[in-house]
């Protein structure tokens, strides 16, 4: 069996403001075994963005509570104190955000930026060493070295992207967390991200997290797959597991697929899913999903759900429970 | 063809005036949408799929050509000229969070339109309508006197719906008005709009970069590149066959959710969308075509029928 990397237990986070509390992970378990591409898929709120800054230890300090146990490596990152943290990240666990317009410093050229992260992990390089570094990992995401110079308004988005793979890949970490990589970015863009960020995976034998709400991009790099619903992984299985048709699976995971719309074939209405995702501070009780499922029971309303699994399939519903 | 056309785009173009120069974003587009068909304009950004839509409901002034309404030109009508047809063509716009004003309620603003156009001067009459509208959407009347910031952002999107049905018109031009929702919630708005495609007997222009959705909805599709057409043709003709080099990249960049296709490598073309301000002559795919040659860069290509229904702009097929 592969070494684990990240080991999630019973991981809870609460946002509160105001007195509100906001429950937006709950009860997730989590494993992330060396060299795999691991795919948690939901939609806004599910607490897709919430586990990945927790796993960096980037959820803000007042107004979030972390419970549950995060380890990385056998050494626990929940409640790290903030040197333990740096050393971990950009090092060990990177992350790439959603957003490349707004998250690179707009007055640094991308060459200085990158290189902090190589000075940060390497303090006795020089600084022609630093400068080699920095041209050979703009090399290898496909940015000519020259355009090192350049500040981050004068790339297009695809690039952009590109120099946030470039920072979180520069200290070759041991498992990247790509946070809705593409989402800004056009299909034949996206599938040039992705195929860097593919090659890249191939050649440095990183782990990936892979945050994403895209069906298609699951299908097409993940290994495992982790569906979230109200900050609980309803679902979870390995790529064939999810992806069998034959199968049972949650009415969460049917019901998202049944909102895609169909390439190869041409069905005159989708199935989408009634209602919507409730927010975090309103959470029912029972089954998060039980006011939208189109198979409730008298049980979901109430008490835990536990999850019932097969071989690498498991599912949390009273259906197969 | 004997089908009635509605709206007839001849050489339309608009250029904007940058200060690097004359920015091409639709750049001689020409197509017919029939009464009760949906065309899809698919594209990337900056491609100038939002701006022809802009532009075929005169809310931006055509540099040149015309866009025939039932018939009527109504390119270069003024603001006074083109009330009666607004009417009749109305858009649903992208982004549900900034296309409503967020200080009025939601029967203030699904009943704008009556007051503007002056139809329905009771106001018992217009609150009675502002529900009838509401319930169409599916938009509970709870909220009629909410404010958009109390909802989501598919109840808002049902707002611009509704909004946008409010003077019953014949043609509406959806702006991406999917692509800022949830998959759960855009596939919601989806099954409306083509419940009212067909109840209410509706033309829609449904503009996206989704191609899954497009073909979902759509009875033809024009793909734009940089403001020129590259290829249009009958839904499933141009998925079936798609013969534009830049139409066969943009499909097969589409992950699929299917593990069926895991292994088919992600088709990557190189290079991004050249600048549109002054483009050169010839083709403008041709700095990222894996098939350019000789001759590419000279002149634009013609758009062509190379099979009935099916319209390419390719020096390949020429």
């Amino acid at each position: 069996m592969a070494e684990t990397l990240l080991e999630i237990r019973d991981l809870n986070v609460r946002y509160t403001t105001d007195g509100i509390i906001a429950r937006a992970v709950n009860h997730v378990d989590l494993n992330i075994e060396a060299g795999e591409i691991f795919g948690l898929v939901g939609e806004t709120g599910a607490g897709k963005t919430t586990i990945a800054l927790a796993s960096m230890g980037l959820l803000p300090r007042y107004t979030s509570q972390v419970e549950g146990s995060i380890k990385f490596k056998g050494r626990e990152i929940a409640g790290a104190n903030e040197n333990v943290l740096r050393d971990i990240r950009g090092k060990n666990i990177s992350m790439i955000f959603q957003d490349p317009m707004t998250s690179l410093n707009p007055v640094f050229p991308v060459g200085t930026q990158i290189g902090d992260v190589i000075k940060w992990h390497n303090k006795s390089l020089s600084k022609a060493e630093v400068e080699t570094q920095v041209d050979e990992i703009l090399k290898m995401v496909g940015i000519a070295p020259e355009r090192k110079r350049e500040y981050p308004h004068q790339f297009s988005g695809g690039m952009k992207q590109r120099v946030m793979i470039a920072i979180a890949i520069v200290c070759k970490p041991d498992l990247l967390i790509a946070d809705e990589p593409t989402t800004a970015l056009d299909v034949t863009i996206q599938a040039q991200v992705m195929m860097t960020m593919r090659n890249l995976q191939k050649q440095l034998g990183s782990s990936v997290l892979l945050i994403t709400h895209d069906l298609g991009l699951v299908a097409m790099f993940c290994d495992k797959v982790s569906v979230l619903y109200g900050g609980e992984i309803v679902e979870h299985g390995a790529l064939e597991d999810i992806f069998d048709n034959s199968r049972s699976h949650h009415p969460y995971t049917v019901g998202l697929f049944g909102s895609l719309p169909d390439l190869h074939s041409r069905a005159s209405r989708l199935n989408p899913i009634a209602g919507l995702m409730p927010h975090p501070a309103e959470l029912p009780a029972g089954c998060k999903f039980h006011p939208r499922c189109p198979e409730r029971m008298e049980k979901c309303q109430t008490g835990e759900v536990g999850a019932s699994s097969s071989g690498t399939h498991s599912i949390k519903c009273h259906l197969f429970a | 063809m004997d089908e009635k056309i509605l709206v007839e785009c001849k050489k339309l173009q608009k250029f904007f005036n940058t200060p690097r120069g004359l920015l091409h974003a639709v750049d001689d587009v020409s197509f017919k949408i029939p009464r009760e068909k949906t065309l899809g304009v698919v594209g990337e950004s900056g491609c100038g799929k939002s701006t022809l839509g802009r532009t075929i409901l005169n809310l931006l002034k055509a540099t040149s050509g015309e866009v025939l309404f039932d018939g009527v030109n109504i390119a270069g009508k003024s603001d006074k000229e083109m009330l009666p047809y607004r009417a009749k063509m109305q858009m649903i716009f992208q982004d549900p969070y900034s296309s409503i004003d967020p200080r009025m309620t939601i029967s203030q603003i699904i009943e704008e339109p009556f007051v503007i156009n002056k139809v329905l001067k009771q106001r018992k009459e217009r609150q009675d309508r502002v529900r009838e509208l509401m319930e169409i959407v599916g938009l509970d009347a709870f909220y009629v006197n909410a404010y958009p910031h109390e909802l989501d952002g598919g109840r808002r999107q049902r707002i611009g719906v509704a909004r946008a049905l409010a003077l019953n018109p014949e043609f509406i031009v959806c702006d991406e008005p999917v692509s800022a929702l949830d998959v759960s919630i855009q596939a919601q708005i989806l099954n409306l709009l083509m419940d009212l495609k067909d109840e209410r007997k509706l033309t829609y222009m449904f503009i996206t970069h989704d191609l899954s959705v497009v073909k979902h909805i759509s009875n033809n599709i024009l793909v734009l590149y940089l403001g020129k057409m590259v290829e249009m043709a009958p839904s499933d003709l141009i998925f079936d066959n798609p013969v534009h080099p830049y139409t066969k990249a943009l499909f097969s960049a589409i992950p699929i959710p299917d593990i069926a296709y895991r292994h088919k490598e992600l088709q990557v073309i190189k290079g991004e969308v050249t600048s549109p301000i002054n483009p050169p002559d010839g083709c403008r795919f041709a700095p990222r075509c894996p098939f350019v040659k000789d001759g590419c860069g000279q002149a634009a290509p013609e758009f062509r029928e190379t099979e009935p229904g099916h319209f390419v702009a390719c020096h390949l097929y020429n």
